[in-house]
């Protein structure tokens, strides 16, 4: 029985790893401009040769892909990715199934932050980027040091954890209308525009930020599976019986999930639902053990982003709709299959 | 040799919840905790695992101090056992079983693990349902579960918070009576925080009878679960004897 087990679980990963990769692969030479396959690989890999190898590739292919689609795919793929992961510790250590990476107020800081910035600047925002994303990127993790002071006073508990965050998402929720409120026209439109999440202009900065935050935040979240599962059968004092410095590591877990949500509010804005979602989905398919379910997860959530995404710029070309608002309209009837399944199953 | 505290007090907020306890459980006993409602017996495992810091007194491992010894150490010593409650966020019976390696992970190989937790699986009547999920159980195949968690963690004393609380009769029995096999096998030092009177009396070595964090009386059942105690501490008249040489406990009033 465990052998068959581990075999479902080894096809899970096969299939949800190659669909992965055709979905990115299609998604990156889909488009406005599209391309054939063997066009698109040669363009892609012609930087990567010695000059004399280069295959004959029209100089725009390349720019659309590299500039464009690759970077956008790749910041998809991350931040689904990391958000999934971030729900999975988040809803780990809280052993609350109704926690996502957000509940710790992270967005509606971001979206303080990223007003604060817009309203500063004196174009509202629309000429430089870089500004917002670092002031969403500060205001995500004062929030979070603010959550984790508060825990800290009353004994870090979950139950504590997910209060305090809740009562800082309002107050800060409360700032965000404040600045809406008193910003101009124009202005009001790009702050609202930055909420709605989306991969739209990845740039590789983006990239390289999200990727290297969630390069050194999965390994340390993989290190403790063991951790999460203890905290998952019963809670902080189980954990701790069986040998687990509960405190300690419920605040490096909560560190690391708040780092990789953070960096990726502030490049996508807010995609909410993946990191509550892909959680589930996870569970659903490769069951509670942290071990398989953080890396599952993760894919679950670059597959649902990168759909969305995908859909979200495919269905009513050429408006293009964010990938935060897609992903709810893909992930709510997978989520809502998965669990009737399940329960008739059950029953 | 033995899991013990001296001096042993904890205040929460105003309240004493326990007060001067001194208390040794040996390797191959097996102590039943009673006491009415508050009385502290939850309070004094807590205590004796070391998931709360007493006010004032010490617990010891072995001669060592508890505060000296890290989490992993105290988990590699001691085995705490809680009700079979609580959603486990689908976590699998082998998943819950293998956790009781939790401690060992830095020195166990892969195989070893699997062969243990196989071994645990299979003494605790678990093969066959290794893959359903914790939360799908029956109360006494949660208890089970907990059991053979507890025995892979190859810990020397066994704290037991309320076991039997939410099983029926049968369940009961086979629980204690799980425990009592491995306290006589294995010579571990077992301590069960427990309602059930008559249960107690059977299946333990020696009782332990708390009263508003107080130690009232301890030793064999026939000295503690007196008329005359179990008025104080319970507050009831009951009626106390054997039949067939197992031990019952009626209560018949309020006092």
């Amino acid at each position: 029985m465990i052998a068959q087990a581990f075999a479902r679980r080894t096809g899970a990963f096969a299939v949800l790893g190659l669909l992965l990769v055709t979905v990115a692969g299609f998604a990156t030479l889909h488009g406005v401009q599209h391309m054939p396959l063997t066009t698109g690989l040669k363009a892609m890999i012609a930087p990567l040769l010695p000059a004399g190898w280069r295959a004959d590739v029209p100089p725009s292919y390349q720019a659309i892909l590299l500039t464009l689609r690759l970077p956008r795919t790749l910041l998809a793929i991350i931040a689904g990715a990391g958000l999934a992961v971030a729900g999975v510790a988040m809803q780990g250590i809280t052993r609350n199934p109704l926690v996502s990476p957000y509940t710790i107020g992270i967005s509606p800081a971001a979206s303080f932050g990223a007003s604060i910035a817009i309203l500063a600047s004196g174009d509202g925002g629309a000429g430089n980027y870089a500004p917002v994303v670092v002031a969403a990127f500060a205001a995500a993790l004062l929030c979070a040091f603010l959550v984790l002071g508060l825990s800290a006073l009353r004994g870090v508990t979950g139950t504590v954890l997910v209060l305090s965050g809740v009562g800082l998402s309002y107050l800060f929720g409360a700032l965000s209308s404040t600045l809406q409120f008193v910003a101009s026209e124009q202005q009001l439109a790009v702050i609202v525009h930055w909420a709605f999440g989306s991969v739209n202009g990845a740039t590789w900065q983006a990239v390289t930020v999200t990727g290297l935050i969630l390069g050194i935040v999965l390994p340390v979240l993989a290190a403790h599976s063991w951790a999460l599962n203890a905290f998952a059968a019963g809670g902080d004092e189980v954990a701790s019986s069986l040998g687990f410095a509960v405190a300690r590591t419920r605040i490096v877990i909560t560190v690391a999930a708040v780092l990789v949500t953070a960096a990726i509010v502030s490049y996508a804005g807010v995609i909410g639902f993946v990191g509550l979602v892909a959680p589930h989905i996870g569970r659903l398919i490769v069951g509670g053990d942290h071990r398989v379910l953080l890396p599952f997860s993760a894919l679950v959530g670059a597959l649902l982003l990168l759909l969305a995404d995908l859909a979200g710029r495919t269905l009513f070309a050429p408006v293009v709709v964010p990938a935060g608002i897609v992903v709810a309209y893909l992930g709510v009837p997978i989520f809502l299959h998965l669990l009737l399944g399940r329960a008739r199953h059950r029953a | 040799m033995s899991l013990s505290c001296t001096a042993l007090s904890v205040t929460r907020g105003k309240r004493t919840v326990l007060s001067g306890i001194d208390f040794a459980l040996e390797p191959g006993e097996l102590v039943c905790l009673v006491g009415a409602n508050g009385a502290g017996k939850s309070s004094l495992i807590r205590c004796l695992d070391g998931l709360w810091r007493p006010g004032s007194g010490e617990v010891s491992i072995d001669g060592k101090r508890l505060p000296s010894l890290t989490r992993a150490q105290v988990a590699r010593s001691i085995a705490y056992v809680p009700q079979a409650g609580g959603d486990t966020m689908s976590l699998s019976v082998s998943e819950m079983v293998t956790l009781g390696r939790a401690p060992h992970r830095a020195t166990d190989t892969v195989s070893l693990r699997a062969r243990k937790v196989e071994a645990a699986l299979a003494r605790f009547a678990l093969n066959g349902m290794e893959t359903r999920a914790f939360d799908q159980l029956s109360g006494g195949e949660r208890q089970r579960v907990l059991l053979a968690r507890a025995f892979v963690q190859e810990a020397r004393y066994l704290l037991l918070d309320e076991p039997t609380s939410a099983l029926d009769l049968r369940h009961q029995l086979e629980a204690l009576r799980t425990v009592r096999e491995m306290v006589d096998e294995l010579q571990v030092g077992a301590l069960i925080a427990i309602h059930d009177l008559s249960a107690a009396a059977r299946f333990a070595d020696r009782l332990v009878l708390l009263e508003q964090g107080r130690i009232r009386a301890a030793g064999a059942w026939q000295n503690v679960l007196t008329p005359e105690h179990l008025r104080g501490a319970f507050g009831i008249e009951a009626r106390v004897g054997t039949v067939d040489g197992l031990p019952f406990v009626i209560p018949e009033a309020q006092g």
